[in-house]
């Protein structure tokens, strides 16, 4: 079993690992669905089907001493950043075994030996700490920088504005990541937002800002490192809007009833799984049968960790006393 | 009297006052076409129109905010904040503004306004969506503060929010939405702020609960050898003193049941008012059954061992009637405090 920070490392080596995680988080997302729908999972969820690209594009541009704050959304962050599928699954499940012991559950992960943070439930409230941790890589002069991944829902809160504005005039090294997936909740952006773009609120803090397409690992890694090599080089924060779409509803019980027809088929034909497996292949990068042997190997990882957790000890009472105060 | 949802119930109390007054509006996120998150706003778009049922961005601050502002003009904004932990990020519109307008406004500025939040443990959402939070609304003056504990009081505290000139904060124990009872509506359903109501009658202790713990105290009084008045608060601030103390008087035994943390608990406010004006008749030191000051935890055991079970109200106050003392927590008891 590889340590989180080995997964890590890998996956900013080769490009191959990327797609194999992609394929993880996606095959991961749905054994949690399953896990759910047989009434396993206590609570609720919020999976990332679909933007598996926007993760692992993040992960491989991030250094593994930068610091990333992520969502509730979080699990195929989480893991590209090099989390285990036992951690994920043991906190969605409650047990010992999980990212913080199984006293967060779905929307509280945390590792900081691959620079993930303690992950929000709280919309917009990871943009501003993100601004801190590059605060602490300014004040101790290091090269380090932060990555904020949030939502486009999340650019509507006082969070996003007030965090943009205090990077900018400090010169923070920190890369704000705005996941467009196109709906906050039950409400698609344009009901809610009156910018077709993002991105264009970058202007309004004199930032730099790209859309890119949140469905190419390639073009996201891209687009991160160059802004991260900017934050490093003290020019300051920039805010990458990542088109790419929920394929999910909200969480556990949404069906997303209100999506247009044809909207998902549409966005189908862009899928980052699909897409990139292909470009591997014609790249020669992957075998012929390159993609059906990832599947073969993601697929056994993930029933061996389903088995393990459903077998391993929940979080003990005595577990919710621990760590509520630094000793 | 139908018989509704805990969500219906809070439906049906809002397009009741909608009907009667056009200046209430309501105002939140996926609360129009969606109906709410957790169907407590249905039907209202379909009969009130998008003029006075708005669904807002993700805008916590913004929309409190304007809410304050529509109401110290003439309207009568109910807002959904779906968790009540969201209102961290628009407190200052809350309590800061619209709980002083009156005040520094000699009198001349009404804040008719209703926030409604959901609230408390118990369905597995986690740390940062479990918490009660009364103490943020209780300490603040210029707010009330209403507690749902069923269909019926939902409907009516609701109502009465709704029509009082100040704002009113009224907290909807998520876990209930789903329960169902009888529902008297209409004005007769109308529920005063500032009146408790029994749950249940005795005479060994005066048990008082708050929203989602009414029925583990009704449930553990039912169960027990003993008696106890069960008094369901419904409203915190202000709280209807003239009935817990009569009751106290009789039974010279205090008991509050809490699902939020020891510490800061709204119990500690009961208790030392009884304490400083029924001393004299009190037979026992007042009981506070609490949860532990920990932050919600989210395994499935540890939330439910988190929030006081209706075995757990009655153990306790088996023992303080056995003993004359107050028991040690079940946290104390299993030594599993670190
Ligand atoms: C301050 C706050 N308000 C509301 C919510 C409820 N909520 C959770 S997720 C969500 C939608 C967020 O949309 P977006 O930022 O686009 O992220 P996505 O869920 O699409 O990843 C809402 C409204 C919350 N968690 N925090
Ligand atoms: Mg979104």
């Amino acid at each position: 079993m590889s340590t989180p920070l080995e997964r890590r490392q890998a996956l900013q080596q080769d490009r191959r690992v990327r797609y194999e995680r992609m394929v993880e988080i996606r095959a991961l997302e749905n054994k949690v669905q399953d896990l759910f729908d047989e009434g396993l999972v206590h609570g609720t969820t919020h999976l990332c089907l679909g933007q598996e690209a926007v993760a692992v594009g993040v992960a491989a541009a991030a250094r593994t001493t930068d610091q990333v704050t992520c969502t509730y959304r979080g699990h195929g962050v989480a893991l590209a950043l090099g989390l285990t599928p036992v951690q994920l699954l043991g906190e969605i499940l409650g047990r010992e075994a999980g990212s913080i012991g199984g006293i967060g559950g779905s929307m509280h992960l945390c590792d900081p030996d691959i620079g993930l943070m303690p992950t929000f439930a709280i919309v917009g409230a990871g943009i501003p700490v993100a601004a801190g941790a590059a605060l602490t890589a300014q004040v101790r002069g290091t090269d380090d920088a932060a990555i904020a991944v949030f939502g486009d829902g999340s650019t509507n809160i006082g969070a996003f504005h007030e965090a943009l504005n205090l990077a900018a005039i400090w010169k923070l090294p920190v890369v704000f990541v705005c996941e467009n997936n196109q709906y906050g909740e039950y409400s698609r952006i344009d009901l809610t937002t009156p910018v077709d773009d993002i991105a264009c609120r970058a202007e309004s803090y004199a930032i730099p800002s790209a859309i890119v397409d949140g469905q190419d690992p390639d073009a996201v890694a891209e687009a991160v490192s160059g802004a991260l090599d900017q934050a490093r080089g003290g020019a300051g924060p920039t805010l990458l809007e990542l088109k790419t779409y929920r394929y999910a509803g909200h969480s556990r019980a949404d069906t997303a009833p209100y999506r247009p027809e044809g909207e998902f088929e549409r966005w189908y034909e862009k899928d980052p799984i699909v897409n990139f497996g292909r470009r591997l292949v014609d790249e020669g990068a992957l075998g012929d049968n390159g993609v059906e042997e990832v599947e073969a190997v993601v697929g056994a990882r993930i029933d061996a960790a389903v088995e393990l957790v459903l077998a391993s000890a929940p979080a003990p009472v005595g577990a919710m006393f621990a760590n509520v105060l630094a000793p | 009297m139908p018989r509704m949802r805990m969500n219906q119930a809070i439906s049906a109390a809002i397009a009741d006052e909608m009907r009667s007054d056009p200046d209430v509006i309501v105002l939140g996120e996926d609360i129009a076409v969606a109906e709410g998150p957790f169907k407590t706003s249905a039907g209202l778009l379909e009969e009130f129109g998008p003029l006075r049922v708005r669904d807002t961005p993700i805008s916590e601050m913004g929309f409190l905010g304007a809410a304050v502002g529509a109401a110290a003009t003439g309207l009568r904004p109910v807002v959904e904040i779906m968790f009540v932990e969201f209102l961290g990020v628009a407190l200052d519109q809350l309590s800061t503004e619209g709980a002083k307008f009156h005040y520094l406004s000699g009198g001349l500025v009404k804040v008719p306004l209703t926030v409604r939040a959901s609230v408390g443990a118990g369905l597995g959402f986690g740390t940062q969506h479990s918490q009660t939070l009364e103490s943020w609304v209780v300490g603040t003056p210029g707010l009330k503060l209403a507690v749902a504990s069923g269909p019926a009081n939902a409907y009516g505290l609701m109502r009465a929010a709704i029509r009082d000139d100040n704002p009113v904060v009224v907290l909807e124990p998520r876990r209930l939405y789903a329960q169902r009872e009888e529902v008297t509506v209409g004005e007769e359903g109308i529920i005063a702020l500032g009146s408790a109501q029994q749950a249940a009658a005795g005479d060994d202790a005066t048990v008082v609960a708050l929203g989602s713990t009414v029925g583990a105290a009704a449930e553990a009084a039912a169960a027990a050898s003993w008696s106890a008045d069960v008094i369901d608060l419904q409203s915190l601030q202000p709280w209807d003193k003239d009935m817990v103390y009569e009751s106290v008087a009789r039974t010279g035994r205090l008991v509050t049941v809490e699902e939020n943390p020891l510490s800061g608990g709204w119990g500690a406010d009961i208790v030392a008012a009884v304490a400083a004006d029924l001393f004299g008749e009190l037979k026992a030191p007042p009981l506070r059954i609490t949860a532990p000051d920990v932050p919600v935890p989210f395994g499935k055991e540890l939330e439910e061992r988190y929030m006081p079970s209706s075995v757990y109200v009655g153990e306790q106050v088996t023992a303080l009637l056995d003993t004359g003392r107050v028991p040690p927590s079940w946290w104390q008891r299993e030594e599993v405090a670190t």
